[in-house]
């Protein structure tokens, strides 16, 4: 059973799963990290991308990067809908305000998408060159594996680069540290939220499209688990910090996949517990996360 | 008299849950439950996101240990041996009276509570809303793979319908009765003391994690409760009964009534009992091409809540309780009827 492939295998699956947690977890670290928000209706963004991902496969039978860069660009887009309609009018008001609009913002594409796609899942399939399986020294994967770790570091370096390099990614790591002194020194911040927003829903939306591509279903509750998930991966890495969503989001994809690889299966029925236990104790042991900034209000 | 109002409304209270009992058919007995459970939700969870300022999402996990819990303690020994054969011998011979267990399960939840409050609640309130979320993906799972107590996916049926509105509305009177209390004690205003300003607070003397620990463990508790009376109404449990759909709704219920109001939870749980219950006809009648429109009460609700915190965050009654609207309060010396001019300023 614990041959070096399947330790390879699983290692790979590892890679996968985090790379789609680090997409998710840093669109929420990057919004949480300005406006407070825990934003509950980020997995829905998932959603939404796995839905306009598949739409464009077949409804409009477009290549595959279409299918990656029109959700993209659509839910971003919408992000920053959602931001002005939902967000932007209780800025100051308690931080639980907004935390409530984004549960019904949630709860309102959920019940959406099962009112006008139905709750049945629909399977989702991806061109044959990308469900082609390689052998590489005994290890079996798809094209597809390879293409979620790859396009996942190709937009992590994207970002990065725009947050280190441009005036406008420095402008929301000012932000981030502290609103209202950016505001003083001339920034726009509203343009910097909406800025984030779109980054953020963008980036769910790719990380929904190359999950259901990878599982091979998409339903109205898709995003919902992994959305919950890719806060833990934010929190392990301590939240607000992009850095440390993307080793969170790697760090809880390999304990995940771990998990469920070397237990017996009538233990790893219990993955998803095992990762909410684990933030548990991450919150106990360490609530500032691995690289997050103390920021902890003590009792 | 004022003395004797809260006596009168338990009278009355339960005089028409009897009257309902012996003359209401089965559907309306029903919905009337549903509503004092909702009620026992809807109060217990303001403790936290109404009073303590925690925002909690865990209510369905707290649900799901009173309905499982209740659910195994009252089965009768002969439904068990052939429902559920592996449970351990202690569990399979239990057969307790309603009320044992529905407290039974109450403990454990606010042990649970207890033990998920020590790590979180050290923490920004808002990292309570995620914790306690997870908090009820664990419960489900649990629920899904602990075979041999909880049957898995297949569930629980054949649950004995102990819940009537006699029962309900008694509980649901306890739940209010005891928030109540609380709310008004120095407990409460601990609470609310650390809600506006935890470091205030602190100077002042009160222990934050206490307080935002005790709220916690409270809420929890009835949410068990609601939850045993909630399984012996419905008289079958799955691990999917308990969603994130019912965390969701009690949190609508608590918004749109005013968060920080007794009465306000109560007028929240009410309509988004009967609102949605008119809408389910709504969705199977006003089917579009033939197709009906499930999810339309949840939109409906989700817009409310949206509408609520854009254009009157406080909720329906704020901060007050409804007898400082009608005016005069119930339980307390004081000149009746303030002039109306002064009621009309203060709505």
């Amino acid at each position: 059973m614990l041959t070096p492939a399947y330790i390879a295998q699983q290692f790979i699956n590892a890679l996968n799963m985090g790379s789609i947690y680090a997409l998710v977890a840093i669109g929420l670290t990057v919004v949480y990290g300005i406006l407070r928000l825990i934003n509950f209706a980020h997995g829905d963004m998932m959603t939404l991308g796995a839905y306009l991902g598949l739409a464009v496969l077949t409804a409009l039978a477009l290549p595959a990067w279409a299918a990656l860069l029109i959700p993209m660009l659509v839910v971003g887009a919408l992000g920053v809908l959602i931001e002005r309609l939902a967000y932007r009018p209780l800025r100051g008001a308690p931080e639980v305000a907004m935390l409530i609009t984004s549960l019904a913002i949630s709860s309102l594409i959920q019940n959406g998408a099962t009112m006008t796609l139905t709750a049945q899942p629909r399977p989702v399939r991806l061109p044959a060159e990308l469900t082609q399986r390689v052998d590489v020294l005994g290890v079996n994967f798809a094209v597809m594996d390879v293409v979620i770790v790859g396009l996942a570091v190709a937009l992590m370096i994207a970002l990065t680069l725009f947050v280190q390099r441009t005036t406008l990614g420095i402008a929301m790591r000012a932000c981030s540290e502290n609103v209202r002194v950016t505001q003083l020194m001339g920034v726009d911040v509203n343009r910097v939220i909406a800025v984030a927003f779109a980054i953020s829903a963008g980036l769910a939306a790719v990380a929904g499209v190359l999950w259901s591509g990878k599982f091979g279903l998409v339903d109205p509750f898709t995003g919902f688990v992994p959305g919950l998930k890719a806060f833990v991966a934010a929190v392990i890495g301590g939240i607000g910090n992009i850095p440390g969503a993307m080793l969170g989001g790697y760090l809880l994809g390999f304990a995940e996949v771990f998990f469920v690889a070397f237990t017996p299966p009538e233990v790893s029925g219990y993955r998803d517990a095992f990762v909410f236990v684990l933030l548990l104790v991450v919150l106990l042991v360490r609530p500032t996360g691995l690289l997050g900034a103390r920021e902890v209000n003590r009792a | 008299m004022k003395r004797f109002a809260p006596l009168m409304l338990i009278v009355v209270v339960m005089g028409l849950a009897g009257l309902a009992q012996s003359a209401l058919n089965d559907y309306y007995q029903r919905v009337l439950s549903v509503i004092a459970i909702n009620i026992i939700l809807a109060v217990s969870l303001n403790l936290t996101n109404g009073y303590s300022g925690d925002f909690s999402l865990g209510h369905a996990a707290f649900m799901a240990i009173g309905a499982y819990a209740s659910a195994i303690l009252t089965l009768p020994a002969r439904a068990k041996a052939v429902a559920m054969p592996d449970l351990p011998p202690w569990l399979a011979q239990a057969e307790l009276p309603f009320i044992v267990a529905a407290l039974v399960g109450a403990g454990l939840a606010a042990l649970v509570a207890f033990l998920v409050g020590i790590p979180v609640l050290r923490l920004r309130g808002h990292y309570l809303a995620v914790a306690t979320l997870g908090l009820m993906v664990i419960v489900q799972v649990v629920a899904l793979n602990w075979q041999p107590v909880t049957r898995g996916a297949r569930g629980i049926s054949g649950l004995p319908p102990f819940t009537t509105p006699l029962w309900a509305y008694g509980w649901m009177l306890v739940a209010v009765a005891v928030i109540w209390r609380i709310v008004h004690s120095p407990l409460g205003r601990a609470m609310m003391a650390v809600r506006e300003d935890e470091l205030a607070a602190a100077c002042r003397g009160v222990s934050v994690f206490r307080t935002r620990l005790l709220a916690f463990v409270c809420g929890a508790l009835f949410a068990s409760i609601a939850g045993a009376l909630w399984a012996h109404l419905i008289t079958a449990i799955t691990p999917s009964s308990f969603s994130f759909l019912i965390t969701f709704n009690v949190v609508a219920m608590v918004v749109i009534g005013g968060a920080g109001s007794i009465s306000g939870s109560v007028i929240g749980a009410v309509l988004m009992t009967l609102l949605p219950e008119l809408l389910r006809r709504v969705e199977t009648t006003l089917a579009i091409g033939g197709q009906p429109l499930y999810g339309l009460s949840q939109i409906v609700i989700a817009l409310m809540m949206l509408a609520v915190m854009l254009f009157r965050p406080q909720g329906l009654m704020g901060r007050r309780e409804l007898p400082d609207v009608l005016g005069g309060r119930v339980g307390a010396q004081r000149a009746p009827s303030p002039a109306p001019a002064e009621a009309a300023g203060e709505a």
